[in-house]
């Protein structure tokens, strides 16, 4: 069923780009990020305020990924994609499915986000480029979400993200950062459901830092605050390190140690994130 | 915490406890670390890394042949004197990277007006710049500088 749905969003990015006479290839290699866990450009966990794929003024660019991972005891998938116009505004789009493996259940949450970028670019202003970023995540499967006494189904969560490539910053290599804030009730990232017994919402910080190896090659970490509100069970803050390949701007591959904590009672839960992607 | 002695680093364990700033500092040591090959880095001139004067009108043949490939902006080049563009090339990079050289040619923003120079032309020829860089095989510390260097010419060649 969610793979049938799937497909038929892929197939509809598809044909939207059959459409489109040319692939947009108009950006430097590797900023246009790579699709985070949420659908958007990020750098796999957090998302940053670049915008996806290649199209540059007056061009659409698009993005399909997968990813997967694998902890303790759960396994998430997340696929999805974005479109783009102009490297300015992003659409995006991801379905998640959480296999809870001692229950042997799943939870599946759908994500559709909105990213504009305000002011900045990449690799040309001073100051940072900064974007708005608005998810909406919907719940689908509220049960252990509701039985950890969560609130409600759904949630909007806000951010501000504030990227920025250093030149020459780091043994001669390239530097990029990210720095984010988050405006949120989503209890793992919503898998959990949103709020709770505790605050109504919660502010917090997102923050990336990544080296070019080279042109192609990317090592670099993560780290997120939560914003859980759950009082059942704890929830920790996200830290992960990972390399990412992009053989070229039609490819993206990203593999990573997560370290994610606590989730739903379940202690230091951890593992490894895989994810590919394919840009127009 | 993580204090790199020599060539042993330590990773983070556990992000528990393990500030959000500690955690990403140590990781960009740890990276910076092992890029250096723990050798102390060269503190030689921009100018002399990118090969001197002979380095950069290598340079500066190898980005005009790369231009002359290029469908995106080699258009814009239609009513440009290509000998006097390459010597000023030669001599902005000259001055710029540090070489005993003065750019006499007009300002960034004079030489682009009229032009219109969108984004993806810029791009495009920040890629012809690149592979030109890689072509001549300058190192990749000096060819980051150097692009750190142009980066801010954007916004003087951009639209007008």
């Amino acid at each position: 069923m969610a793979t049938d749905n799937l497909r038929q969003a892929l197939l509809i990015i598809a044909l939207v780009f059959t459409g489109l006479s040319a692939i947009a290839d108009s950006k430097i290699l590797a900023t246009g990020g790579v699709s985070g866990i949420e659908g958007g450009s990020g750098g796999g966990v957090n998302p940053w305020a670049l915008i996806s794929g290649y199209g540059s003024s007056g061009e659409w660019g698009a993005t399909a990924f997968s990813t997967h991972v694998r902890i303790d005891d759960f396994q998430l998938w997340s696929r999805g994609g974005a479109l783009a116009y102009g490297d300015r505004v992003e659409l995006s789009f991801a379905r998640q499915t959480l296999k809870v493996r001692p229950l042997d259940t799943s939870i599946r949450q759908d994500i559709v986000g909105l990213k504009i970028r305000l002011i900045g670019e990449l690799l040309y202003s001073r100051a940072p480029q900064i974007s708005l970023g608005v998810q909406h995540k919907t719940l689908e499967d509220n049960a252990i979400a509701r039985a950890l006494g969560a609130s409600d189904d759904s949630g909007t969560d806000y951010f501000l993200a504030a990227s920025k490539l250093w030149f020459a910053a780091a043994a001669g290599r390239n530097l990029l950062t990210n720095i984010s804030i988050r405006h949120s009730r989503a209890n793992q990232n919503g898998l959990l459901g949103f709020g709770g017994p505790g605050d109504p919402s919660r502010w917090t910080a997102e923050m990336s830092a990544a080296v070019f190896i080279n042109d192609h090659w990317l090592v670099g970490a993560d780290y997120r605050q939560k914003s859980g509100q759950l009082s059942s069970v704890d929830e920790d803050d996200w830290s992960d390190i990972f390399v990412s390949y992009l053989p070229n701007k039609r490819l993206a591959f990203v593999a990573a140690w997560a370290e994610l904590g606590d989730i739903a009672g379940l202690q230091d839960q951890s593992g490894f994130y895989l994810s590919a992607q394919v840009s127009l | 915490m993580n204090t790199a002695s020599g060539c042993a680093v330590s990773e983070p364990r556990s992000h528990r406890a393990f500030p959000a700033a500690a955690f990403l500092a140590s990781v960009a040591l740890a990276v910076a670390t092992i890029l250096s090959g723990c050798t102390s880095m060269t503190n030689e001139p921009l100018f002399e890394r990118l090969g001197g004067e002979s380095g950069l009108e290598a340079l500066a043949d190898a980005f005009l042949i790369r231009l002359a490939e290029d469908e995106v902006v080699v258009a814009t080049f239609d009513d440009t004197d290509i000998d006097q563009f390459r010597g000023h090339l030669i001599d902005q990079l000259c001055e710029l990277s540090g070489g005993p050289c003065t750019y006499e040619g007009r300002t960034m923003a004079e030489a682009h007006s009229g032009l219109n120079i969108s984004p993806k032309q810029f791009n495009s020829l920040v890629e012809d710049l690149m592979q030109a860089m890689a072509d001549v095989d300058i190192p990749l510390g000096a060819r980051n500088e150097l692009l750190g260097m142009l980066a801010p010419m954007y916004h003087d060649t951009i639209g007008g």
